[in-house]
């Protein structure tokens, strides 16, 4: 008991007791606070499939921005947005979509950013192709029916940013042994994440996915360089000097880099440079209309 | 009130059970009208009010934001856009004018859940309960803009029911229901006013708000007081009556000046003998007759 009040048995019950009551509260308070701490840590645990809308900055830093209003939900014109409900995965309150679900059509006017009233949806996102909402990947190679030489392309096709975000990369097809893989690759410079493409995946399960940025992107180390976009930009070689090959061979034989290769018992004639090869016709019309439409296509 | 009698039986007797009920009535349809107002878009597709109590915006034009979430986010270390900024000033200025409570007794939807407890702990004579202090709030009130400093984010809006109840009605309640029962049964059995009274630092926040405001209920005619208790047993917040009810004698004015009263007007309700009235904080005047004078003097407190 603290010192003073001694003397007066009815002042120091009575401050016992409002002690008491103060601590009793203070201890339950601290809890509580300790508890909503460890929840709101684990509240930002972003599930793969929620996708934050456009303009949204990291989860961090857009669950201290976002009051949780709903009114990006409510100027969203294809219901694609909405709020997390208690007992969903996703911070309570907060807008995302499921890409599989209502996939976002990147409106040109951007309007649940527009409605942002916190400005928690990034008002300085003017540009729909500079969201960055998430990134598609091709998660599954082997249900990918393209992996398997089948036409399909539907991701390719759908793509609002449609040649840039995806492209398709001829491969070889090891199994016919003759005709070639399309190939759907994914670009991070131009995919947005809208999540057309898996909610266009023919595949029961979408073989690929829109995952928020945190989950889908790796990062080269960031003192990495790539030595021949450095000489690109620099005009000639930065580390060791741009020198000819010299090939120790013996007398009388010599080697076509990037042409012939070896070559035995031929006089040295000057090389003639070989034609550029035609690049090649490519199959996809710039138009999507006109893949549907060509006859008998589909 | 007599004994075991029900508050506002005089009152009833006195002025009918419509003007016993007045203001009841009046928060009941103030309560469900701006419910109303928020649901009509998504259930009608009549668009007059988007949004949520968090923010909204009234007829695309007006727009209201909730100054206690932006707190949270200034906490969190983020500086919201105008909208927001502009939206709390409004309704920062909206409840210094009418009473800062005034959103926990005419707006929230919890105070309908938790007034029902309070009627049935009063019929089934529901006693006690746990006995913390209605200082509980302000600790809580400074825990949870703790918790956005620290944890730069606006954390209790994760599990705040107010605003959970209220997204809940307007964008799809998910579990929140479990929230509303848990509230009620807090009430019911744990404590008296346990939420709305003790616990809920958004009351705390327009508490604090409101020991400023204008718009006041006072104990106009307190001379009339026959102390029946009837306005003790229905104020969320009885200890505001006390100091003007009672303090003729000591030189303090009727006006009901504790940021807790909330201006629901049940005591002018429930009072048989018209003592209460709304007024403002301008008007406390205390009436002292001074002793071996025949006149009276004008006391502001």
């Amino acid at each position: 008991m603290s010192k003073g009040d001694k003397g007066s048995g009815g002042l120091d019950a009575a401050r016992r007791r409002f002690l008491g009551i103060a601590l009793r509260s203070a201890v339950g308070v601290g809890l509580v606070a300790t508890t909503l701490g460890v929840y709101q840590r684990q509240a930002r645990a972003l599930p793969a499939t929620a996708i934050r809308p456009p303009g949204a900055a990291d989860e961090r830093s857009f669950q201290g921005a976002c009051i949780r209003c709903g009114l990006c939900v409510r100027d969203c014109p294809y219901d694609t947005l909405k709020l997390a409900q208690l007992g969903d995965d996703v911070a309570l309150g907060t807008p995302y979509f499921e890409a599989r679900r209502i996939p976002c059509e990147m409106c040109d006017d951007i309007p649940c950013v527009k409605a942002c009233p916190t400005g928690a949806l990034d008002p300085a996102l003017t540009e729909i192709d500079n969201a960055r909402m998430g990134l598609a990947v091709v998660v599954d190679q082997e249900a990918c029916i393209a992996f398997q030489g089948l036409r399909c392309e539907v991701c390719f096709n759908v793509c609002p940013i449609r040649g840039e975000a995806i492209t398709l990369n001829y491969r070889h097809n090891d199994r016919s042994g003759r005709h070639a893989l399309f190939i759907p690759i994914v670009h991070s410079r131009a995919c947005t994440g809208c999540g057309k493409c898996e909610k266009a995946c023919i595949l029961e399960e979408a073989a690929i996915k829109v995952f928020p940025m945190a989950l889908a992107k790796g990062l080269l180390g960031r003192h990495y360089r790539l030595g021949w976009e450095q000489k690109a930009e620099a005009g000639k070689a930065l580390v060791t000097p741009d020198a000819p090959h010299q090939y120790n061979l013996p007398e009388g034989a010599r080697y076509e880099h990037g042409g012939r290769g070896l070559i035995v018992g031929e006089r040295s004639s000057p090389p003639v440079p070989p034609a550029a090869p035609e690049p090649p016709m490519s199959p996809f019309p710039a138009d999507p209309l006109d893949t549907l439409n060509r006859k008998g296509g589909l | 009130m007599e004994p075991g009698g029900r508050p506002g039986a005089e009152a009833i007797k006195q002025k009918g059970w419509i003007g016993a009920h007045r203001f009841l009535i009046l928060r009941r349809v103030s309560q469900l009208a701006i419910l109303g107002l928020f649901l009509a878009g998504p259930w009608l597709g009549i668009w007059i009010v988007e949004g949520n109590l968090a923010s909204s915006l009234t007829l695309g034009v007006l727009p209201l934001s909730d100054p206690l979430v932006l707190l949270q986010v200034f906490a969190s270390g983020h500086l919201p856009a105008s909208a927001a900024l502009i939206g709390a000033l409004i309704v920062l200025i909206f409840y210094l004018l009418v009473g800062g409570r005034v959103y926990c007794s005419w707006v929230c939807p919890i105070n309908i859940v938790t007034d029902l407890a309070e009627w049935l702990r009063r019929r089934l004579h529901i006693k006690g309960g746990a006995n913390f202090s209605d200082k509980t709030r302000y600790w809580l009130l400074g825990a949870i803009l703790l918790v956005a400093a620290v944890a730069g984010s606006v954390a209790w809006e994760l599990v705040n029911p107010v605003s959970m109840v209220y997204r809940g009605l307007v964008f799809g309640m998910g579990l929140a229901w479990g929230v509303v029962v848990a509230v009620f049964l807090l009430d019911l059995f744990i404590g008296r006013r346990a939420w709305c009274g003790h616990l809920c630092p958004v009351g705390a926040f327009y508490g604090l708000l409101g020991e400023g405001a204008v718009l006041r209920v006072a104990a106009v005619r307190r001379e009339r007081c026959d102390d029946c208790m009837d306005c003790f047993a229905v104020c969320p917040e009885h200890q505001v009556i006390k100091p003007a009810l009672k303090g003729a004698d000591k030189g303090v004015g009727p006006v009901i000046l504790s940021g807790h009263c909330t201006n629901c007007g049940r005591c002018i309700d429930v009072c048989g003998r018209d003592v209460f009235a709304f007024s403002t904080r301008y008007s406390n005047h205390s009436r002292l007759v001074v002793p071996g004078a025949n006149q009276k003097s004008e006391v502001s407190s």
